[in-house]
Formats: C-alpha cells, sequence, structure tokens
C-alpha cells in the first residue's frame, strides 16, 4: 500500500455519515463504494436500501425527511443523469439531500460509453441547483462529507459530493 | 377499457380515508392529489405536484423513519408505471406499515385520457405479489375497498391493492402548491414543533 492510499477514506465517509446520523443508507451500487456500503451495512444503526434505479433515492430522501430521519444517496455518476427530474421535487420542497458519486468517464477511464455522463455530471447537477463539492484527496475525502451533510440538513439544500476517480481509481477488466 | 372499471375515485378515497386516525397519506401527482384534497386537505397528506414516479419510494422513506404508523401512498397507474422498479425496492424492504394503493382506470387522466399498459393487460397487482408484497389484490366492487380500509392500518404488510375505477375526471380541488408549505406543514404534525428546528 502507497503512502497515498494509507488513508481510508471510506471509513471516513462512514464516519462522517454516522456523525451527521445519517439513517436510511439508498445506493445503487458501484465499485468504488463498495467498501462503504459493507461498513454502512454493518452499522446497526444504518438501514440499507438497495435501489432498481437512483432517482428512487432522491424520493426516498424526502420521505424520509417528512418522518425525521436523515437518508444518503450513494452512486456513480452514470446515475446523476436518473435523478434529473426528482431532483426538482427537492428545490420546491427544499428538502434536504445528500449525493455522494463516484466518478467515471474522467481519469483513466477505458469504457467510452462513461465519459458522456462523467463529463456532464458536475454541470447537469449545478444545472438542477445542486451545491456540487469535489473530493480528490484522500485526506480531505471525510472533512468534505461532513460540511456537505451538514450544509444539506442545516441549510436545506441538495449537495453532491463527487468523488474524483482518480481517488477511487479507474475500474479494470485486467484484474 | 374493461368493464370491470367503474368504482367512483372519491368515494373510493372517501372511504379509504375516512377515521384516518393516525395514518400518514402520500397523494401521488395529478388526480389522486385532487381526490386526497377533497376527501380533506389534511396536515399529514402530502400531495405531489412532480417528482411523478416517487409516490411509492416517498412512502418507503416515511415508513422506514416511522415505522410505528401506518403509511398510505395513494397513487395513479401512470405514476405507477413511471417508478415500477421502485416495487422491487419496497418487496425488498417489506415494510409492514407500508401500503400502495393504485386507483387505475387505465390512462393518464391528466394530459388528454391516453391509455397506460394497464389498459393493454398489464397487471399492477400480479407484479406487487411477485416482489413479495404480503397482500395484493385487484378491487372492482366497493365492497372490497370497505374490507381494505381497516387493512390500511393493520400494519400486516406492505399491502398492495389495484382499484378499477371509472375513467372519468371530477371537478379538481387543489391543494396547497407551496411545497415548502407541504413539507413543513407535515413535519410539524407529525414530528412536534420543534421538527422546525432539526
Amino acid at each position: 500500500m502507497s503512502a497515498r492510499d494509507a488513508v481510508d477514506w471510506p471509513a471516513d465517509i462512514h464516519a462522517a455519515l454516522s456523525e451527521a446520523g445519517l439513517r436510511q443508507i439508498a445506493y445503487v451500487p458501484d465499485a468504488g463504494h463498495a467498501r462503504l456500503i459493507r461498513l454502512c451495512a454493518a452499522d446497526a444503526k444504518m438501514r440499507m436500501v438497495p435501489l432498481t434505479t437512483e432517482e428512487e433515492g432522491v424520493a426516498l430522501a424526502a420521505g424520509a425527511w417528512l418522518g425525521g430521519e436523515r437518508a444518503v444517496l450513494l452512486m456513480q455518476s452514470s446515475g446523476v443523469g436518473n435523478c434529473i427530474n426528482m431532483l426538482g421535487m427537492m428545490e420546491a420542497c427544499r428538502f434536504p439531500l445528500l449525493m455522494i458519486v463516484t466518478m467515471r468517464g474522467e481519469f483513466g477511464e477505458f469504457n467510452p460509453w462513461q465519459v458522456p455522463m462523467g463529463r456532464a455530471t458536475p454541470g447537469v447537477l449545478e444545472q438542477a441547483n445542486v451545491i456540487v463539492h469535489r473530493a480528490s484527496e484522500a485526506a480531505s475525502v471525510g472533512a468534505v462529507v461532513a460540511g456537505a451533510a451538514r450544509l444539506a440538513f442545516s441549510s436545506y439544500q441538495s449537495v453532491a459530493v463527487l468523488l474524483s476517480q482518480r481517488l477511487v481509481g479507474a475500474k479494470s477488466f485486467q484484474k | 377499457m374493461s368493464r370491470a372499471n367503474s368504482l367512483d375515485r372519491r368515494a373510493v378515497t372517501r372511504t379509504l380515508l375516512a377515521e384516518r386516525g393516525d395514518l400518514l397519506v402520500v397523494a401521488g401527482l395529478g388526480a389522486p392529489a385532487w381526490d386526497a384534497t377533497a376527501a380533506g386537505d389534511h396536515d399529514l397528506t402530502f400531495p405531489l405536484w412532480g417528482g411523478m414516479g416517487g409516490a411509492a419510494m416517498i412512502g418507503l422513506g416515511l415508513a422506514i423513519a416511522q415505522p410505528e404508523r401506518p403509511v398510505l401512498v395513494l397513487t395513479g397507474d401512470g405514476e405507477l408505471l413511471m417508478g415500477l422498479g421502485s416495487l422491487a425496492t419496497l418487496g425488498l424492504q417489506r415494510p409492514a406499515n407500508l401500503a400502495v394503493v393504485v386507483l387505475d382506470n387505465e390512462h393518464y387522466g391528466e394530459t388528454g385520457m391516453q391509455e397506460t399498459a394497464t389498459a393493454h393487460g398489464v397487471d399492477l397487482a400480479a407484479i406487487a405479489r411477485a416482489c413479495g408484497f404480503t397482500l395484493s389484490e385487484t378491487i372492482t366492487a366497493m365492497e372490497g375497498v370497505e374490507a381494505l380500509r381497516p387493512r390500511l392500518h393493520a400494519k400486516q404488510g406492505p399491502l398492495f391493492a389495484q382499484i378499477k375505477i371509472a375513467a372519468d375526471s371530477p371537478a379538481v380541488v387543489l391543494p396547497p402548491r407551496d411545497g415548502g408549505l407541504l413539507k413543513s406543514r407535515f413535519r410539524a404534525a407529525l414530528l412536534g414543533p420543534e421538527a422546525a428546528l432539526a
């Protein structure tokens, strides 16, 4: 393990989510989220909600907030495109929303079909009035997620944390 | 349209929401939201003006957060068809306190009465059954609606019901349009005034 990898950033995200009282963990799996998903699933205070498509998680977060709980949505960048119309509901109602997005289609991408949505992801989110934070350095990921959670739930905003592909690691089928 | 589609949507909704007690309601985009409002605007009804396809998932988030309260998602066939995958998501979670009731007129009523897939044999109740809902039925008579009402409160779900209603358009009865108001009044009624400080 190199020095750059020494920071266990998925554990830092889990700690930030735990500290912020996140209870419903909605996700469409991504390899980059695999360790975080395992950590959350092992946390008795967290309820895992696997989705068939990402916009389900946006709606789930609205219902959770109506009921007094906090939800987070984990997905990869390709899933952002699936969420757009549902994001309008969050703005119209001033629901808080925290999304953690692993990026595809950027640093080291080998699948050309991932590139269009990956490149569009930050702009599409901003066009939908989502506040976008970028986390590229392992050491700062936990702090970025903690700040995003506070912004989302204390200021009633939709906030996305984009985890750079350089941080997550480019997927390889060569193993 | 099949001959079974004859129930009056307003009578169905009034019956389901009678003596609602501690029932929490999510009313799907379009006519189900007007129906719920016609039955009586209520702080603990969240009517949707958008987010098509999301009603069942809003209900799930709410049902997980409030396991002691019965939750009813009252929506339309077109709205549910847009979020059909959510039935699989709900089937996996199996919240005992959640009921999804579809007012099925086999048409997109807000956009010119175009037919939906249920007009051509797509069986939503069978899909819900296959997804693991504890009880899933198709209701074509008011007796069935009256029998369903107490089961909404029994917390032995998740329940699914597809109620075959007539494809007419009763007078629109609008809930408030301000989403922030709808959200805040729901939370205050459910969680108390301290919800505004959360």
